[in-house]
Order: structure tokens, then C-alpha cells, then sequence
């Protein structure tokens, strides 16, 4: 095992025993496991530093601890049934999980929701949004010093997982959304009642702003601190929000508008400076982007159904499966075998809180999927943290591991 | 959108004519089956190429395909940010042949190639690092290969072809 880890870390560019000079460059005076039990990695996460003083001078993440083997255990299930297991990717963002399977599963079989649907899912997706930037925003306050934050974060988050609730009757784990649109239309008021919301958020986001953008020990514990250039970071596999930070305005719900996003109005916040300030900015514009998506959904909201209308993927009604008899055979069928795709294969990418949340599903025809591959962003995301730490204090792993924000679900699968 | 996947199709096999053996365009989907020796050399050129440019590989993926004799596809999904277009590659591999890395054309690929040698048992010749990512060290199957249950236990490691480190014990 130690030799396995000195090789690792020659590999990563950290520095063995052996190179020490005479001058004491290159000493390695501890090595410290940070993890997997820390707080402040925001799950099962260890990093194996090797320090100079309180310099690190070599990085190695390891992974794993959460690995629940979902692209295995998806071979297995009918495409409804993945839907459940994609919850348990982010958990933070699961509706965000569910919206990637359905996309591709849609794309998959060339279905296209119903504009009713499609507004609902878009307005679910950025309230969702909003609900992981929140506990992002939390947790990477909290790791830094700032306990307050963390809690008004929470009080916010939960009004969402209320409307959640209402929509999903589940809390965390949503299986909300489904081929060809989502469970069930948005209960009577409740858009009434987010739109009252994002008013209220918005005077809150300002507040919490207010509590660290001008804060000095926010600034000096973020500012110039975990630099990632554009080159790097298109390089290194980063993308949503933590390569935004670094100036590049990827964003693919603009670059390939999937559910409404195409008749939307907003903006893609960037900023240049790639350090944790600069992702931290991102973030806090994001939010009030989503707001206005979110609002805009609302305001435009059609009417009629929200599943598409195809007897292939949508069981037909109660009333109808209860009184007629080949509806009620296809509606047996339907629970039990599921439906068929057609052969063949498709990559589908979202934008995830995360960043790109990617699906490759490979289906030999049948109801099941012959392969599905989850690309995860936290997991691609976390591979760049060697890069950001580089040279920095051990303090400062805390501030990048939360500036990327990655979830250990969605990481390890 | 940049390109259309044709014509990215047709750019590509322009210049590689004999390393591009297949060719597909399925849901607006560009699909290349690559000689599995050319890869770095498509893959730089994917990259460099004025009007091509992906520079962002967003993904590695492995799909096994037990009763063909080169039983796995490689794929890569690449995707370019300048020009907004998206690109499949894909490789075939027997069982024990080594594929090219691709981690001196995107880095991004380190993590993705580890990941497809510890769930799918594919090894990336060149690779700075190739190591488990997800499962432990000494772990003696590749868990997402056909023939591993995804219920219960698993034949005799054996039959994995998986050579052992020596001292370590079988689990």
C-alpha cells in the first residue's frame, strides 16, 4: 500500500522522499489524510497531502467509499425503474438527475413534452437549482467560518422542498419527472405561491450576499486563492459553474437548449478571475438567473397536459384503464414490463447544479437499458482539485474542495 | 450548432481514410469507429484542427459486448466549446489489449480512463496513473463486464483474466 501511494503521488506531480535537494527543497515533512470522515469534504471523500510547513506540495484524492455500482444495477431495471436510482446520484439536486434520464431516454426514442410539461420540468429544474446553490452556499460558508450563513441557507432551502413535497410527496429523493414529462401537474396554487417566493428569496440572497461579499475574512480566505486558468480548466474536464469562474461562458442551456430553456430570457454570469471568489460570484448570479426563469415559467405557463400523448410511454388514465378492457391489459403491461426504446444509442447532456450532467445509453431494444453511463460533473470536477491546491495552505483545501462544489453521491455513484 | 455531424464526418474520414473504418449519424448523433492504433493521432487532430476544435472531452464510457471477439467499445464523447458541436469516437478492444490513453490529448481523460480500467477491465497503454478509482486495490473483478451478477456472487476470479499483486490475498 505505501508503495502504491509513493507511486501515485510521483505520478500526480508530488514529490517522493528521493528528491529532496540539499537545500531542503522538496523536503516533505508530513503527510496528512484528510478524510474520508472530515467535515469539511462534504461527505466520504479522502485527500492524501503531502505538506512542506503548510504547503502542499502533492495531492491524491481517493474516491469510492460511496460507490453503489448504479450503472451496474440500471442493466437491470426498466428505464422507470432508473429513474429512482438517479436520485441517489446528487442528492442534493435529484430532481436534476431524474430531468438527465428522462432527457435522454426522450431523445432516445424521439418524443417530444408537451409545452405544459416542459415549463413545469424547466421551472422544477431551476428551483432546484436554486435548493443545491443553497446548500452550496451553506456548507462552503460554514467550512470557511461562516456559521450563519448556513442556516439562513437552510431555512431558504426548505420553503423549496415544500413545493417539492407538494409536487413529488418526497423531501430528498423526488422521482418526479418521467419519460415524456412528470408525474403528476403542479398542484392547484402552488405557482402562485413560488411566485411569492421569489420575491422573498431575492430580498434574502441579498442579505446573505451582504453577510460575505464585502466581508473581509470572506475575501481573504477566497480571493487569489485555488486559480484555475480557462486553458486548465476546459483541459482538466471542468464545466458548469466552477469553469464559468474561470471566464468561459459554457453553459448548455444556451449552447443546446433542451426542455424550455430556448424561450427563455437570461444570462450566463461569468467571471474571469478563476479563483473560489470568482466561482463564488458565479454561483450567486446563477441564482438570481434562475429566479427569473423561474418566474418567467410562471408568467407563461400553457395550459394542457404535461405527459406527451404516445400509449408507448404514458399509461393510459384510471378512468380509462377501470372501464375499458384493452386499456386495462395496457395498463397492466405497462407496470409490469415497462416499455421498449428502440435500438440504438444516444448521448444526452444537461446542465446540472453541477455542470454537465451527461447520460450515454446504449439499448439493444428492449426495456431495459443495455448500457447507461452517468457522466458525472462532480466526478470530473473533483479531478481538477490537485490543480487548484497546488502550492496553496492546507486551509485553502477546504475552500476549493467547497468551490467546486461536488456532491460524494454523484461522485462515486 | 457548428458543424453538422456529416460534415464533421466527412472532414474527419478526408484525412483519415483508412483509420475511420465506420461512420454513422443516428438522432443527429456523428459516430466514428476508429482503428484502435490511430486513436491519439484522430483524437490530437479532433482537437487541433481549425474548424473541428474539441477541446472538451466530456466523457469515457465502456460497453461490453461479450460474444464479439473484440469485445469492448470504447467511447469517447467529445464536444467543442468554440464550435458547439458534439462527436462520438468509439474503439474496439479485446479482453487484455491495451487502448491507447488519450490523457496526452485531454488530461480530463486520467480519471474517466481509470475509471473504465476498474469497472470494466479495459487497459490504457501509457496511462500516467492507471490504478482502481472506485473499487479497492486488491479487488479481483471488473463489475460492470456481462457476466458479473448483478445480484449475488461472482464466479471464481479466475475467470477475470485479473493477474494478482503478489501478496495479496484473494477476497
Amino acid at each position: 500500500m505505501a508503495t502504491d501511494l509513493e507511486q501515485a503521488r510521483q505520478s500526480i506531480g508530488g514529490l517522493s522522499v528521493e528528491s529532496v535537494t540539499e537545500t531542503g527543497e522538496g523536503r516533505r515533512d508530513m503527510v496528512v489524510n484528510m478524510g474520508p470522515q472530515h467535515p469539511s469534504t462534504h461527505g466520504v471523500l479522502r485527500v492524501v497531502l503531502d505538506l512542506q510547513g503548510e504547503n502542499i506540495v502533492g495531492t491524491d484524492v481517493q474516491i469510492g467509499y460511496l460507490h453503489r455500482g448504479i450503472e451496474k444495477l440500471s442493466e437491470a431495471r426498466t428505464y422507470t425503474q432508473v429513474i429512482p436510482l438517479t436520485d441517489r446520484t446528487d442528492y442534493t439536486a435529484a430532481m436534476t438527475g431524474n430531468q438527465g434520464l428522462c432527457v435522454a431516454v426522450e431523445r432516445l426514442m424521439e418524443l417530444e413534452v408537451p409545452p405544459r410539461g416542459r415549463y413545469i420540468r424547466t421551472m422544477i429544474a431551476e428551483l432546484q437549482r436554486l435548493a443545491s446553490h443553497l446548500i452550496w452556499l451553506g456548507t462552503h460558508a460554514m467550512d470557511i467560518g461562516a456559521a450563519t450563513v448556513f442556516l439562513y441557507c437552510f431555512r431558504e432551502r426548505e420553503r423549496i422542498l415544500d413545493f417539492f413535497e407538494a409536487f413529488s410527496g418526497a423531501r430528498l429523493t423526488y422521482s418526479y419527472y418521467r419519460v415524456g414529462g412528470v408525474a403528476g401537474d403542479a398542484p392547484p396554487g402552488i405557482l402562485q405561491q413560488i411566485y411569492e417566493f421569489t420575491n422573498y428569496f431575492v430580498d434574502r440572497l441579498a442579505e446573505n450576499e451582504e453577510l460575505l461579499t464585502g466581508n473581509d475574512i470572506w475575501l481573504a480566505r477566497t480571493q487569489g486563492v485555488g486559480i484555475i486558468s480557462a486553458e486548465e480548466a476546459v483541459a482538466i474536464g471542468l464545466t458548469g459553474p466552477s469553469l464559468r469562474g474561470s471566464g468561459l461562458a459554457y453553459d448548455i442551456r444556451k449552447a443546446e437548449p433542451y426542455e424550455a430553456y430556448a424561450d427563455m430570457d437570461f444570462e450566463i454570469p461569468v467571471f474571469p478571475d478563476g479563483d473560489v471568489f470568482a466561482r463564488y460570484r458565479v454561483r450567486i448570479e446563477e441564482m438570481k438567473q434562475s429566479v427569473r426563469i423561474i418566474r418567467q415559467c410562471i408568467e407563461h405557463m400553457p395550459d394542457g397536459p404535461v405527459n406527451v400523448q404516445d400509449s408507448r410511454v404514458t399509461p393510459p388514465k384510471r378512468e380509462v384503464a377501470m372501464t375499458h378492457m384493452e386499456s386495462m391489459i395496457n395498463h397492466f403491461m405497462w407496470n409490469i414490463h415497462s416499455f421498449p426504446t428502440p435500438k440504438g444509442e444516444v448521448y444526452s447532456a444537461i446542465e446540472s447544479p453541477k455542470g454537465e450532467l451527461g447520460y450515454y445509453i446504449v439499448s439493444d431494444g428492449s426495456n431495459k437499458p443495455y448500457r447507461l453511463r452517468i457522466r458525472p460533473p462532480s466526478f470530473c470536477n473533483l479531478q481538477a482539485l490537485p490543480l487548484l491546491v497546488r502550492g496553496q495552505m492546507i486551509a485553502d483545501v477546504v475552500a476549493c474542495i467547497g468551490s467546486i462544489d461536488i456532491v460524494l453521491g454523484e461522485v462515486d455513484r | 450548432m457548428g458543424l453538422d455531424p456529416d460534415a464533421l464526418l466527412d472532414r474527419l474520414q478526408a484525412h483519415f481514410p483508412e483509420a475511420i473504418l465506420q461512420r454513422a449519424v443516428a438522432r443527429g448523433e456523428a459516430t466514428a469507429l476508429v482503428r484502435t492504433g490511430d486513436l491519439v493521432a484522430v483524437a490530437t487532430y479532433c482537437r487541433d484542427e481549425g474548424e473541428l476544435r474539441f477541446d472538451h472531452l466530456s466523457d469515457i464510457a465502456a460497453v461490453d459486448w461479450p460474444r464479439r471477439p473484440e469485445r469492448f467499445d470504447v467511447v469517447y464523447h467529445l464536444y467543442s466549446i468554440p464550435a458547439n458541436h458534439r462527436l462520438r469516437l468509439k474503439v474496439h478492444a479485446a479482453d487484455g489489449q491495451p487502448v491507447p490513453t488519450v490523457t496526452a490529448v485531454w488530461p480530463a481523460a486520467n480519471w474517466l480512463e481509470r475509471e473504465v480500467y476498474d469497472l470494466m477491465g479495459v487497459e490504457f497503454a501509457g496511462h500516467p496513473d492507471l490504478r482502481r478509482i472506485m473499487m479497492w486495490d486488491d479487488y479481483p473483478y471488473f463489475p460492470l463486464r456481462k457476466e458479473f451478477p448483478t445480484e449475488g456472487e461472482p464466479d471464481e476470479p479466475a475467470d477475470y483474466h485479473v493477474s494478482f499483486p503478489p501478496g495479496t490475498e484473494r477476497v
